[in-house]
């Protein structure tokens, strides 16, 4: 798996991990963007690759989807972003997260060379469950770049360990057994879930969904190894537009300042 | 079944739902449980003789089967070649042949155990024939329905409501099938401990296309048994419209191992195959959407086309997996027919058969009144009428420029 990776989960306290849709609201646009997600204290970017038929996505996530692509967003335009965003922040772990039909229309050798070329740590299919792996997992292995799987609430100690195999990088928890958006799990529940799952589980695991303030965070990172936020940073996006990098940074630092600061239990 | 056959068409798909390169399950992680115990309890169900005699059961005495077969004279006597038969699915309760797969879907979800069902429509008749046995069963049920087909099929939606279902009109996209579809997957995994997502057509993950298939076969297992007792034959050329693939695969898949029968699958070429349609395997290539791969109308990027048919039922920019294998492998052969050209088939059955035949099988009487003529007298060609024209008067009025 990617040093990168491994190294933003060794940094002595919880990951925290930022979504945003690339090319939203404008590809040009999503530089300062991201940017600004490292200056707040990111560590780890999850970047998304727009899809006209998000599934899995809440309100926010598939208008933010909408307005890339509206704004003429290609593949091209997403791999580019990507690459001068490694040729700034050499240390900063990027991650893809999308479907499967954009990453895999040119083959899935092409797809995992251009994230190689790009600089790409690891890449999140929402829609290859580990039984339809051999789709894109043994080219991105082949590539060095980390395969990250979703677990959720349905996904029961028998099945773990398929959804374990072959990922790496990190284990992305989805906290709701629902869409992105503003639903979120009670405390206690995850907790439960960071138990169950991290007596499996050998790499970080980093919680998601529903999580957008600080005063959320912040309990969450002391039960996990990492903490991931989207649709709330997407939503300013969607109100700040070309201008969203600073409300951007400030958010994204007060989610760093809590995550950091959460004293972690030891396993 | 069969099953022990290597050489047959009909043991399809693999044990990992894959038919060739085509179908498997492309889900969210949440749903791949859910899918995975439907497809044990289906394999239990199918096992099961109570299953299939309730299943019998209300397929004669609620939906109205066997559906007559029966010979067009007069569309024979007009297209001057090949015999015109109909298999009469349009005369089944709720007026398509959509019921057969409902009543199968929702005795799945009684055995799991589920108090709520969901589904997509495009024209309405998959809602209508969902609501109908949610109603009969006494089941809660949400219709999904882009809210551009909300407006074009104004009756069904009525329909639905009066049978004491909520339909949420779905505004992403161009609000026609596929975002109803987006939209029901998305509510299936916020609600999957209660809710099973009764699928339409013959597409989305494993096992939905085997299940809707084995569901639907039962107008081709009619329609042979009732071709042979009727006129000591099979036909020659079968033909079915295709949205996502669901009456034509219920009719080719019980034939499909007849060497002597040859299957047309007729797409919607829209305003034109140069132009927008909803013809994803003459348009399209392969992809991976909705929990299958299969053909996609897509750009080079991935990023899925919108289709275009008048016709909101074939208004879909995939296709069920089956056909898509069955395309590559040759059995099938499949042709598409624009607008104009189902219009004017419409009106020819009207006029010479009396029957008003929904916008979708205009399009098999399309690719029928051309071929048919081609086709010496002594051959058979079978159609499928998989539905009845009521919901599409309107809409047919409106392009011929009459106003009711
Ligand atoms: C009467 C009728 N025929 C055909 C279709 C298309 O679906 P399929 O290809 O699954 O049969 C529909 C869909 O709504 C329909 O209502």
């Amino acid at each position: 798996m990617s040093a990168r990776l491994s190294a933003a989960f060794a940094k002595g306290h919880a990951a925290l991990v930022c979504f945003v849709t690339a090319g939203d609201p404008t590809p040009d646009a999503t530089s300062a963007i991201l940017d600004a997600l490292v200056e707040g204290g990111a560590d780890v970017i999850e970047l998304g690759m727009p899809f006209t038929d998000p599934m899995a996505d809440g309100p926010a996530i598939q208008l933010a989807n909408l307005r890339s692509l509206g704004a003429g967003t290609r593949t091209a335009d997403i791999l580019r972003i990507a690459k001068d965003f490694r040729a700034r922040h050499p240390d900063t772990p990027l991650v893809l997260m999308g479907y499967a039909n954009p990453m895999t229309t040119r083959g899935p050798e092409w797809f995992a060379d251009a994230c190689a070329d790009a600089g790409i740590d690891g890449v999140i299919c929402v829609d290859i469950p580990p039984e339809e792996d051999a789709e894109l997992g043994p080219w991105l292995r082949a590539k060095g770049i980390s395969p990250i799987r979703l677990a959720t609430p349905t996904t029961d100690a028998a099945r773990l360990p398929a959804v374990l195999d072959g990922s790496s990088g990190f284990l992305y928890y989805v906290s709701v057994a629902g869409i992105t958006g503003k639903q979120s799990a009670a405390l206690d529940s995850i907790e439960q879930a960071m138990t169950r799952i991290k007596a499996t589980a050998t790499i970080p695991v980093a919680v998601g969904f529903g999580v957008r303030t600080p005063e959320q965070a912040g309990p969450i990172a002391r039960v996990a190894d990492g903490v991931v936020v989207g649709s709330a940073l997407v939503d300013l996006v969607a109100e700040h537009g070309v201008n969203a990098a600073e409300p951007v940074r400030k958010l994204v630092s007060a989610l760093a300042e809590a995550v950091h600061s959460a004293r972690k239990e030891v396993a | 079944m069969t099953a022990q056959n290597p050489n047959s068409y009909r043991n399809q798909p693999d044990d990992r739902g894959h038919f060739g390169q085509f179908g498997g399950r492309y889900v969210a992680e949440t749903l791949m449980p859910l899918i995975l115990d439907l497809e044990q309890e289906y394999r239990r169900a199918k096992a099961d003789p109570a299953f299939q005699a309730e299943f019998d059961d209300l397929l004669e005495h609620y939906v109205g089967r066997p559906s007559p077969l029966y010979f067009a004279p007069r569309l024979t006597e007009e297209l001057g070649g090949a015999q015109v038969w109909f298999k009469r699915d349009e005369l089944n309760h709720t007026g398509a042949h959509k019921i057969n797969n409902c009543i199968g879907q929702i005795l799945l979800a009684i055995r799991m155990g589920k108090t709520r069902i969901i589904a997509e429509t495009g024209a309405g008749q998959h809602g209508v024939a969902t609501a109908t046995v949610c109603a009969r069963f006494g089941l809660p049920c949400v219709i999904f329905m882009g809210a551009t087909d909300v407006a074009r099929q104004a009756p069904n939606v009525f329909r639905m409501k009066l049978l004491g279902a909520e339909v949420v009109p779905v505004t992403a996209g161009a609000a026609t099938l596929k975002d109803a579809m987006n939209e029901a997957l998305r509510d299936w995994v916020a609600n999957v401990h209660d809710t099973f997502y009764i699928i339409g057509t013959a597409a989305g993950p494993h096992p939905y296309p085997e299940l809707v298939r084995d569901f639907q076969s039962v107008i081709g297992k009619e329609a042979r048994a009732q071709m042979l007792s009727r006129t000591g034959r099979l036909p020659d050329l079968l033909v079915a419209a295709i949205g996502g693939g669901s009456n034509a695969i219920g009719l080719f898949h019980p034939f499909l191992d007849d060497p002597s029968v040859k299957m047309l699958g007729v797409e919607a070429a829209g305003h034109g195959l140069d132009k927008e349609h909803a013809a994803s395997l003459a348009g399209g290539r392969p992809g991976i959407l909705h929990g299958n791969k299969t053909y996609l109308l897509q750009d080079e990027d991935g990023q899925i086309l919108e289709g275009h048919s008048i016709s909101a039922g074939l208004d879909y920019p995939g296709i069920g997996p089956e056909h898509a294998w069955l395309k590559e492998s040759g059995r099938v052969e499949y042709t598409s027919v624009t607008d104009t050209e189902a219009l004017d088939a419409f009106q020819l059955l009207c006029r010479t058969e009396g029957i008003i035949p929904a916008l979708e099988p205009s399009h098999a009487i399309a690719a029928v009144k051309k071929i048919a003529p081609t086709m010496p007298k002594d051959a058979i060609l079978l159609a499928n009428l998989c539905g009845r024209g009521d919901k599409d008067i309107f809409a047919v009025a409106e392009h011929l420029g009459v106003s009711l």
